[in-house]
């Protein structure tokens, strides 16, 4: 039996003069860590501000926490925590001073110090935030997030061009925060990350939520299996697929990347190599995989989703 | 980067601090950041301090009788005024809007009406640091003010509700850049042509009548009739100044574009 939702959206749309960035969009998160995935321009950041009371609906209902975010922004605004895609900061303001300041706007905020050495932000030391590197200024916007200890948490894009260490290190917050009962909303259109961190995804795709669910579910419905190799580009893959069991699929997904599915078994993948070597073709990097929220989303969408 | 915490650290808490603890520390922010700004130094400080005592020291423009002192320090006072309410404040604002400063405030338990009562209080706390600078400046080179202290006083803050009205105006509709070069020409063409330091019956007096009706000209005009000619309520003057108080605070409110 599930909780109460922290959020609930209903046919939500959302105009910008003649072009639609949310097209009746329906989303409900309960508590835990949710991911909205899409491409960019599907229309997460929209979808998620208009969550966060910055763009009042078209049409549709919006709640937070049982909350109307335009008119209960009062009320809301102290329980829920931000992170903009960019910005945010005075561009005069350190870093740790900025943090203390908006600790400062709540009733009961974390120890800002702890949060500061937890990020890495120590070494900001005096300098000014247009000075900061990207990385720094991301964990920032995060801290400031999370800092005031709200119930709900809205991160956009949180990790986006962080290097691999800082990126575990937020991944890490984020599972903490969920530990401690705080939800968290968060747009990605990396896939990793939705999957490690999500306890629900809703694939998002041209203003529309077109799937949603765990993880495990979504990548257990469709094809089993993936073997992915790369070769020359341009192969018949018509040819390929003839040599193939009826059910299986090929494609080259990018000039030299090609993607079988179906049932992959010891005998696919030798079926695939000796077809690669009547054609004379040195399939490398060759590799089997699980189906992969990637595969889902490519299945769905017919798009690549970091294309 | 450490990844040990306790659990329960981040077991929600959530809630808005007092408002006059949140106002006051939005209010400490922004005059902090003003005071750290080269620019805004330079605008607010600097150039006031230098035509102060430049134009007191070195006869370049004819005060009239008297003093020049006497003439300039009002004047001054009125520069000041209109450096900080209107150019440092529709440059700052400009870019937190355009780096979503504001739109992150917005979301922070501070309620906008906060955030603008905050920026007010910087705006007014920066401006008793100038008047306490000028004026000790102006009587170290011999300045003998008259008047009315609380005519003063309605002055100064009647010009800095005028003057905030059409900074923020400027500062919630245009571009950042857009502002910045703007706020900068009218800071000159105001310090030129509205009594600050060139006399108002040098201009022919068609132009006069229209330069009256600016608002750094009814601030320099009426702090020049108390301070040096001891005048009672300068009323003309406090008029002019509340009509662009009100327009100008009633446009922004209606046209401000928060992000």
């Amino acid at each position: 039996m599930r909780s109460e939702p922290v959020l609930q959206v209903q046919a939500l749309v959302k105009r910008y003069g003649t072009k639609t960035a949310v097209n009746g969009l329906d989303l409900v998160a309960h508590a835990g860590v949710t991911a909205v995935l899409g491409p960019n321009g599907a229309g997460k950041t929209t979808t998620v501000e208009t969550c966060e009371g910055y763009r009042k609906p078209d049409s549709g209902t919006v709640r937070v926490l049982g909350l109307d975010p335009v008119r209960e922004s009062a009320a809301l605004r102290p329980r829920i925590g931000v992170m903009l895609q960019s910005g945010g900061v005075y561009s005069g303001a350190r870093a740790d001073e900025m943090l203390r300041h908006v600790a400062k706007l709540h009733a009961h905020p974390l120890d800002v110090d702890a949060l500061i050495e937890r990020l890495g932000l120590g070494s900001c030391g005096r300098t000014t935030y247009r000075r900061l590197s990207g990385g720094q200024q991301q964990r920032l916007a995060l801290a400031m997030a999370v800092v005031g200890r709200p119930e709900l948490i809205f991160l956009d894009e949180p990790t986006a061009g962080l290097d691999p260490q800082a990126r575990r290190a937020t991944w890490d917050l984020i599972r903490d925060l969920r530990a401690d009962g705080v939800s968290v909303v968060l747009t990605t259109h990396y896939m990793d990350e939705a999957e490690q961190l999500a306890d629900d995804v809703a694939i998002i795709d041209a203003g529309k939520v077109i799937a949603q669910g765990s993880p495990e579910d979504l990548c257990r419905g469709g094809a089993e299996n993936t073997l992915r190799f790369t070769g020359r580009p341009g192969l018949d893959v018509g040819s390929l697929l003839k040599a193939l069991p009826a059910d299986s699929t090929a494609a080259e997904l990018t000039p030299g990347s090609y993607r079988v599915g179906g049932k992959v078994d010891p005998q696919l993948l030798a079926t695939v190599t000796s077809w690669c070597a009547q054609h004379g073709v040195m399939p490398e990097k060759i590799s089997v995989e699980r189906h992969t929220l990637e595969d889902v989303f490519l299945e769905l969408t017919g798009k690549e989703l970091r294309a | 980067m450490t990844t040990t915490t306790t659990p329960g650290t981040y077991t929600p808490a959530p809630g808005a601090a007092p408002l006059p603890r949140m106002i006051a520390a939005q209010a400490a922010l922004e005059t902090k950041m003003l005071l750290r700004n080269g620019e805004q130094l330079l605008l607010t400080v600097v150039i006031p301090t230098l035509l102060l005592v430049l134009f007191s020291s070195v006869d370049i423009v004819d005060t009239g009788k008297g003093k020049s002192v006497d003439f300039l320090t009002p004047g001054i006072l009125a520069l000041a005024v209109m450096s900080t309410a209107f150019t440092g404040q529709a440059i700052a604002t400009g870019f937190e809007r355009r780096y979503g400063v504001l739109k992150r405030l917005a979301s922070s338990p501070l309620p906008r009406w906060g955030l603008m009562t905050a920026k007010t209080a910087s705006v007014l706390v920066t401006e008793v640091l100038q008047i306490i600078l000028l004026t000790a400046i102006a009587f170290a080179l011999g300045w003998s003010p008259h008047g009315n202290p609380f005519a003063v006083f309605l002055l100064l803050i009647l010009g800095t509700a005028a003057f905030s009205g059409l900074g923020l105006l400027m500062a919630g509709t245009l571009k950042a850049e857009a502002t910045l070069a703007a706020a900068n020409l009218v800071f000159l063409l105001l310090l030129v042509g509205g009594g600050v330091i060139v006399p108002m019956d040098k201009y022919p007096a068609g132009v006069q009548d229209v330069l009256g009706l600016l608002p750094i000209s009814a601030l320099s005009d009426g702090l020049r009739d108390v301070l040096q000619h001891g005048a009672g309520m300068p009323w003309g003057d406090l008029g002019i100044l509340g009509v662009w108080g009100v327009v100008g605070l009633a446009a922004a409110g209606r046209f401000f574009r928060w992000e």
